[in-house]
């Protein structure tokens, strides 16, 4: 069994949100960098879990980007997968990382794929289903469970107001959400191993992108709240109903 | 050159999302001097017809037992397909779960640039820019599309359903489809309760409950606003509510017209997720709460002693 857990850098999620160069960069000063945490708490942890019950399991990881990518590869190693790959170029859109995982991924010829349901900057939710559009695998997205059984997948995922289970004969690309498995903290165990784990860096295939970013913008501010006193619930009542029509 | 909708249905009937993403679809046809067409996958149980009334001129349905639960994959070929022979240059998703499955494939498929999470209609006076939320909701980007082929996938009420007269033609269209590699087993459903990214009401609740046992008075609240119910990411995290009534950075980014959160602090992660909501009210003990910065209207008081009278208040003004 051979998974390819895709890793994506992200801002922590209580970094502050601004922008330079006239509103077309993402201002990066002072800015904390994570593991996309949807990549790290769901996609990765249930990859390990997986290679835990089976110890012949292989668990590869990847990420597209620049040198400072790799203190977070070096931590998703920590805490756990075998080895990792660097594509080394710079984020342009949606497909472009994906047609550079999906190339990796051809040539390690892996079961599984996992994603992280979405990234926490760009809330695109798209890397999965392009990657395995590109690998012509079926697609599972925002998976709660993921269960193996030999080379058939048992795989829940959310759907409006419930949740649905299916079967898929691997390979199969799945995007994890809350539910595939629980957060951990890298041992320290686990974090020499990683200094020693190896990190391939490769060169991006050639891929022309299909969007670019014209301008960011911040939404305006919230005029202030408005406070009601708690024994006058009905005053609330007509607030929202004469004035913010929301009733 | 037309713009093409999607029209997702569950269990054959036509999602609220559907109809935002074919009002989305039928304004932009109008901006761009074409027509809107839809197309439905499946078996629906209502009248195509009658989709008209949301400003498609025409429904392209593509009948097999095969498409009646979602393999992205099957679903990506059959629309690629349509979209193929309709000559359609915008394509247009609901981003719900479904939408997500199956839009970034057909992106890939037909090397067509993909805006996921549009909070509104492209402005197309120079070229053809989206704008979408980016940074869980803290802010928006405009996007370029640069492809002869646009997709759009439409975040959940971030458009109004707009009816109008008409009714569309409705066409069966043979497409080929293959046998689907996801086999379905089961589903579940909440019946008779909100899904979560539809719904206009959401009552969401915190720590400040103190425990699931005193969830009670939040789903009576509920139930009245006819709302669906959330919480904090804490309280999934206790196991005091199912994770997927966790609403925030880290689970379901929502935007109903109106969220009230009770007892909960309101964390920047938090704030991520329902920021975008039109009317904020949040009902906290602490005045200091972080998020009443964030609010429209607020009552600092015991949630025990606010919420039953504020359900009773409601109850009266429905009634």
């Amino acid at each position: 069994m051979k998974i390819l857990v895709c890793i994506s850098k992200t801002p922590d999620t209580t970094a502050k949100i601004a922008f330079t160069d006239n509103n077309t960069k993402f201002d990066t000063s002072g800015v904390q960098w994570i593991i996309n945490p949807y990549d790290e708490w769901y996609a990765l942890v249930r990859a390990i879990e997986l290679k835990e019950k089976d110890a012949s399991t292989i668990v590869h990881l990847v990420t597209v980007g620049g040198a400072d990518a790799e203190p977070i590869i070096r931590k998703a190693l920590a805490l756990g997968g075998d080895e990792a790959f660097r594509v080394n170029a710079d984020s342009h859109d949606s497909f472009y990382i994906a047609s550079q995982i999906a190339s990796i991924a051809k040539e390690g010829a892996y079961d599984l794929v996992f994603t992280g349901k979405e990234t926490i900057d760009y809330n695109g939710s798209s890397i999965g289903g392009m990657v395995a559009e590109l690998l012509d695998f079926p697609y599972i997205s925002l998976a709660s469970k993921f269960e193996l059984n030999g080379t058939k997948a048992t795989i829940t995922r959310e759907i409006e107001g419930g949740e649905e289970t299916a079967e898929v004969d691997l390979p199969v690309v799945v995007s994890a959400a809350k539910g595939m498995a629980e957060q951990r903290i890298p041992n320290m165990r686990g974090i020499m191993a990683a200094r020693t784990k190896p990190l391939k860096v490769s060169e991006p295939v050639a891929v022309e992108a299909l969007t670019s970013v014209t301008s960011f913008g911040l939404p305006p501010a919230k005029a202030g709240v408005k406070l009601v006193p708690a024994d006058n619930v009905d005053e609330l009542v007509r607030l929202l109903h004469e004035e913010a029509k929301a009733l | 050159m037309s713009v093409l909708i999607f029209v997702d249905i569950a269990e054959g009937q036509v999602k609220k999302v559907s109809l935002e993403a074919l009002s989305y679809g039928a304004k932009l046809a109008e901006q761009l001097g074409t027509s809107a067409e839809g197309v439905v996958l499946g078996t629906p149980k209502e009248d195509l017809a009658a989709l008209g009334k949301y400003g498609v001129s025409k429904i392209h349905h593509v009948s097999n037992p095969a498409l009646d639960h979602l393999d992205a994959q099957l679903y990506t070929k059959v629309i690629a397909e349509v979209a193929g022979s309709t000559g359609a240059t915008v394509i247009v998703f609901p981003n719900n779960m479904d939408g997500k499955s199956i839009a970034p494939r057909l992106s890939a498929r037909l090397k067509a640039g993909l805006i996921s999470g549009a909070v509104a209609l492209p402005d197309t006076s120079n070229g053809f820019i989206v704008k979408k939320n980016v940074f869980s909701g803290k802010a928006f980007a405009n996007i370029s599309i640069t492809t002869p082929v646009k997709i759009i996938a439409l975040n959940p009420n971030a458009y109004p359903v707009r009816t109008g007269e008409g009714t569309a033609t409705v066409a069966a269209f043979e497409a080929k489809v293959d046998s689907p590699r996801v086999k379905v087993i089961s589903s579940t459903k909440a019946s008779g309760e909100v899904p979560l990214t539809e719904a206009e009401v959401v009552v969401s609740a915190g720590r400040g409950l103190k425990g699931p046992e005193n969830w009670g008075m939040v789903e009576e609240l509920a139930k009245v606003l006819h709302a669906a119910t959330a919480c904090s990411r804490p309280v999934a995290d206790a196991h005091w509510r199912p994770h997927n009534e966790h609403v925030g950075q880290t689970g379901i980014a929502i935007a109903p017209n109106l969220y009230i959160a009770i007892g909960i602090s309101g964390a920047i992660q938090h704030l991520a997720g329902v920021n975008r909501s039109k009317v904020i009210v949040v009902i906290n003990k602490d005045p200091e709460a972080p998020f009443f910065k964030a609010a429209d209207y607020g009552i600092v008081g015991d949630a025990f002693d606010v919420v039953p009278k504020l359900t009773e208040a409601i109850r009266k003004i429905k009634a």
